[in-house]
């Protein structure tokens, strides 16, 4: 779909925390619709946008759709780098632990079950922000 | 240089809309392309011909509806935004059995896809919201 074989480097950057605004919701759908224009995706979570990655969410009481359980299905979309910013988890008093064990298949090595979630410090988020050519914040 | 706008607040409560408008009509006042405008979020609040400000405040959605016109500028409501907010053209009225539509001129519903189509086919893509 994307024009003369375009090729671009997409950043969805999540900063929100997942059921208290919309934005990480929506920011979702983008990037499960994304997925259909055979770009470079990445995700990025800084702030309380890792708290969208906690496992065992459960929102019955707030009355609002589990959406976070559809990050699972990323790796399905092919979208399979997912970074964590170290600092903002360790702010929050969380650790890869309390993260969904996010994985994807990778068709070149035999299917191999790959996690998608690296953690990284703020330094090197930097540097990914960088290299992007569209960046969409959530 | 060929730009694509994206809007993700509504009118009034946040100046996003405004930004945007400003940084839209500066940009083709100086020869520079507009390929699309994209609302996203509340941002699909500035597409609905219901808005009624007060006489002596701008009128957000009609100075969008007015530069499309100058401009022949694609203003694209995100689809799924818009049904949650309760933005409808005839055609979306007619699919959900609403009663009414309210989408201003020179606005038209689209998909997600049109975000991400701008994003590669534009220089640059510029978003404005919180």
């Amino acid at each position: 779909m994307s024009e003369e074989g375009t090729i671009k480097k997409f950043l969805y950057i999540n900063r929100r925390a997942p059921h208290g605004t919309v934005y990480a919701q929506e920011g979702l759908e983008v990037a499960l619709i994304g997925a259909a224009f055979d770009q470079d995706v990445s995700m990025a979570f800084i702030d309380d946008g890792v708290f969208q990655l906690c496992k065992s969410q459960d929102t019955k009481a707030i009355e609002a759709k589990n959406f976070c359980a559809t990050f699972k299905a990323l790796g399905d979309y092919e979208v399979t780098k997912l970074y964590v910013e170290q600092e903002s988890l360790a702010e929050r008093g969380l650790s890869q632990d309390d993260l969904m064990p996010l994985t994807w298949e990778d068709e070149d090595d035999d299917w191999a079950e790959k996690p998608s979630i690296h953690i990284v410090d703020k330094n090197k988020l930097a540097d990914l922000i960088e290299e992007q050519d569209v960046i969409l914040n959530f | 240089m060929k730009f694509a706008i994206v809007v993700n607040e509504g009118p009034y409560t946040h100046q996003a809309s405004d930004s945007a408008y400003q940084f839209t009509r500066a940009a083709l006042k100086q020869g520079h392309e507009v390929m699309r405008v994209f609302f996203y979020h509340d941002g699909v609040n500035n597409g609905t011909r219901l808005t009624t400000p007060p006489q002596d405040e701008r009128n957000i959605v009609n100075r969008w509806s007015t530069l499309s016109k100058e401009h022949n500028l694609d203003l694209v409501l995100c689809v799924a935004a818009a049904q949650r907010r309760g933005i409808a053209d005839a055609d979306e009225a007619k699919r959900n059995g609403k009663d009414a539509d309210n989408i201003a001129q020179g606005f038209r519903i689209s998909g997600l896809g049109q975000l991400i189509e701008a994003g590669i086919q534009a220089d640059r893509l510029v978003s404005f919201g919180d």
